[in-house]
C-alpha cells in the first residue's frame, strides 16, 4: 500500500502528541475506536475561557492513515471554537491526506474523536 | 548486503517466498535454450536429454523425502498438488468412505478445498489447536472414524512456522487405514522427513519456498500401499496418468536441483539460521516489555518468528520499517478487517493479532541484517508506543479489557 506524502509527512513527523490531564476542567478528551479493530485514537482539547481550543494533543494506535488524521485534526482544532471544531467533517480529512476508499474509516474515527472531546468538555460544564 | 533501503529493504520474508538460488538457475538455463526438448517426445535426441534431465529431478526430489522416483508427480506448485491430492483421493474413494479431517490454520488453498468438497458430499472436520498451534493428537484420535478417509495436517504452518507431530499423526492414520496427506510446503529442506518412517501417503511439495523456481511443484503419492488418486486435470496422460500437460524440463531441474542443495546443507543452514532467529528473539525480549511469541518455541523452524509488540498496530509498525519486507498478521489493508485466522485460531486476542509481524529469515540473510533489522524494529517500536494510548494505560495499570470499546 502506498501513502500519499501528506500522510507520511504526519506519521514520521506526527504533531502534538502527548497527554493532558483528564480531569482538568478545561480539558475535553475523546477516546474512540476499539483495540480489536487495530484503531483506536485519543483526541484532547484544551478550551480557553474565551471558548477557543487553545492546544489539542492525541495518541494514537493504528496504521500509518489513522495518525496522521488524528496528527492533522490536533492541528485543525487548534484556535477554532467549539462549533467550528464540530463541523470539521471526515471527508475534508480523507481529502487532505489523500486517503484511499480502505482508509476512509481513519477519517470518520478522527472526526469522532472531535465530537467525542468535544462533548466530554461540555459535559463537565452543563452548569 | 550493502544499503537498505525502500527500494532494497532487507529481506525478511522468507515463508512468502524465496529467492532462487543461483546454482538453481543455472543448472536450469540450459533447458531453456540448447536443450529444448519435449521431455515427452520418443523419438529423437532432444526428447530423450530433456525426460533424462526431468527423471533426475525427480529423483533428487523423492530422495529429501525418502521416496521412490515414480511416486513423485511434478505439478505447478503446492496449491495444485493440495487441490489434487484431496479431491483425488476423495473422488476415487467417496463410495468407500467419505470423511476429512484437516485443521484451522491450513494454508487456504487446503480449506478451501475441503469446503469446496463439503458441496460434494464429503463430510470434514476441522479440528481446532492449541495454544501453541500444534495440534491435539488426543483430539484427532477421537475426531477419526471407520468413515475416514482422509488426513491432511500441514507440516510447517506458513504463518507461525509451528511443526506438527507428523510421525505420531501418520501412525494413527495407518492404524486407521486412513490416508495421511501432509502440505510440506513449508517444511521441505526445513525438517527432517521421511515418507516411510512418518507414514506419509500423499505430500505436497513447493519449488519456490525451498530456493527453487517459482511455478513448479510436486505431490508424493505412496505406491505402496498404493494410494489411487483420479486426474483433476486430463490429457495426454503424463505422469502416470495422474497429471496432464508438458513438463517443463527448466523448472523441474530446478526443483530438483533446489531440493538436492536444501537436503545437503539442511543441517549447517538450521544451525546457522538458528543462532540468527535466537539473537532476535533475544534481543526483542531484552529491549522491549510485552512482546510475545505466537507459536511454539521448540516446536518451529529455524526460519520463522511470528512476534505481536502489544499496543502498536501492525500496518503502523510495517509503514515506520519500509526498509524491511515483512508481512504482518493485521490484515488492516483487506476490506474484511479481520486479523489472521491463523493467530486467532491460537486464541490470540484480537487486539494481539493486530500487533503482529511475521519475520522470515533464510539462506540469504547474514547477521548484519539481522541486527541491522532488530535494531529499526525496536526503535520503531518504542518511538510507536510513546505514540499508543493503549501502552499509557498499560503503563498506568488501566486494563483495556475493561474498557467499553466501541467496536466499529
Amino acid at each position: 500500500m502506498s501513502y500519499s506524502d501528506k500522510v507520511v509527512d504526519h506519521y514520521e513527523n506526527p504533531r502534538n502528541v502527548g497527554s493532558m490531564d483528564n480531569e482538568a476542567g478545561e480539558i475535553g478528551t475523546g477516546l474512540v475506536g476499539a483495540p480489536a479493530c487495530g484503531d483506536v485514537m485519543r483526541l484532547q482539547i484544551k478550551v480557553g475561557a474565551d471558548g477557543i481550543i487553545e492546544d489539542a494533543k492525541f495518541k494514537t494506535f493504528g496504521c500509518g492513515s489513522a495518525i496522521a488524521s488524528s496528527s492533522l485534526v490536533t492541528e485543525w482544532v487548534k484556535g477554532k471554537t467549539l462549533d467550528e471544531a464540530s463541523n470539521i467533517k471526515n471527508t475534508d480529512i480523507a481529502e487532505e491526506l489523500a486517503l484511499p476508499p480502505v482508509k476512509i474509516h481513519c477519517s470518520v474515527l478522527a472526526e469522532d474523536a472531535i465530537k467525542a472531546a468535544i462533548e466530554d468538555y461540555k459535559a463537565k460544564h452543563k452548569d | 548486503m550493502g544499503v537498505n533501503t525502500q527500494e532494497h529493504p532487507v529481506y525478511l520474508d522468507y515463508q512468502a517466498t524465496t529467492p532462487t538460488d543461483p546454482r538453481v538457475v543455472e543448472a536450469m538455463l540450459p533447458y531453456f535454450t540448447q536443450k529444448f526438448g519435449n521431455p515427452h517426445s520418443r523419438n529423437h535426441a532432444y526428447g530423450w536429454e530433456a525426460e533424462e534431465a526431468v527423471e533426475e529431478a525427480r529423483k533428487q526430489v523423492a530422495d529429501i523425502i525418502n521416496a521412490n522416483p515414480k511416486e513423485i508427480i511434478f505439478t505447478s506448485g503446492a496449491t495444485e498438488s493440495n487441490n489434487l491430492a484431496l479431491k483425488g483421493v476423495g473422488a476415487f474413494y467417496k463410495n468407500k468412505r467419505n470423511h476429512i479431517i484437516t485443521v484451522v490454520t491450513e494454508h487456504k488453498c487446503v480449506l478451501d478445498t475441503c469446503r469446496h468438497m463439503e458441496q460434494d458430499g464429503f463430510e470434514v472436520t476441522y479440528l481446532g489447536v492449541q495454544q501453541n498451534g500444534l495440534i491435539d493428537l488426543e483430539e484427532l484420535k477421537a475426531a477419526m472414524t471407520d468413515n475416514t478417509l482422509l488426513v491432511s495436517v500441514m507440516g510447517v504452518n506458513n504463518e507461525i512456522g509451528v511443526i506438527q507431530p507428523l510421525k505420531e499423526i501418520g501412525a494413527l492414520c495407518r492404524a486407521n487405514k486412513t490416508f495421511f496427506h501432509t502440505d510440506c510446503a513449508q517444511a521441505v529442506g526445513k525438517i527432517e522427513l521421511d515418507v516411510e518412517e512418518m507414514n506419509i501417503d500423499l505430500m505436497s511439495i513447493s519449488g519456490h519456498k525451498i530456493y527453487g523456481p517459482m511455478g513448479i511443484g510436486a505431490l508424493y503419492v505412496r505406491r505402496r500401499p498404493r494410494v489411487r488418486i483420479i486426474a483433476q486435470i486430463n490429457g495426454g496422460g503424463q505422469e502416470r496418468g495422474m497429471r496432464s500437460g508438458t513438463l517443463a524440463p527448466a523448472l523441474c531441474v530446478g526443483l530438483g536441483v533446489a531440493c538436492e542443495i536444501a537436503k545437503k546443507e539442511m543441517a549447517t543452514e538450521n544451525e546457522r539460521l538458528h543462532k540468527l532467529q535466537m539473537h532476535m528473539w533475544n534481543r526483542f525480549q531484552n529491549e522491549l516489555d510485552e512482546v510475545y511469541l505466537n507459536g511454539d518455541l521448540e516446536q518451529r523452524v529455524c526460519t520463522n518468528l511470528n512476534v505481536s509488540f502489544a499496543f502498536v498496530e501492525g500496518e503502523g509498525l510495517m509503514m515506520g520499517i519500509k526498509d524491511l519486507a515483512v508481512s504482518s498478521g493485521s490484515a488492516c489493508t483487506s476490506a474484511s478487517l479481520e486479523p489472521s485466522y491463523v493467530l486467532r485460531a491460537l486464541g490470540v486476542e484480537e487486539e494481539l493479532a493486530h500487533t503482529s509481524l511475521r519475520l522470515g529469515i533464510g539462506r540469504f540473510s547474514t547477521q548484519e541484517e539481522i541486527d541491522y533489522a532488530t535494531d529499526r524494529i525496536i526503535k520503531e517500536v518504542k518511538r510507536l508506543r510513546e505514540m499508543s494510548p493503549l501502552y499509557e494505560m498499560a503503563q498506568q495499570g488501566i486494563d483495556i479489557k475493561s474498557i467499553q470499546w466501541a467496536e466499529h
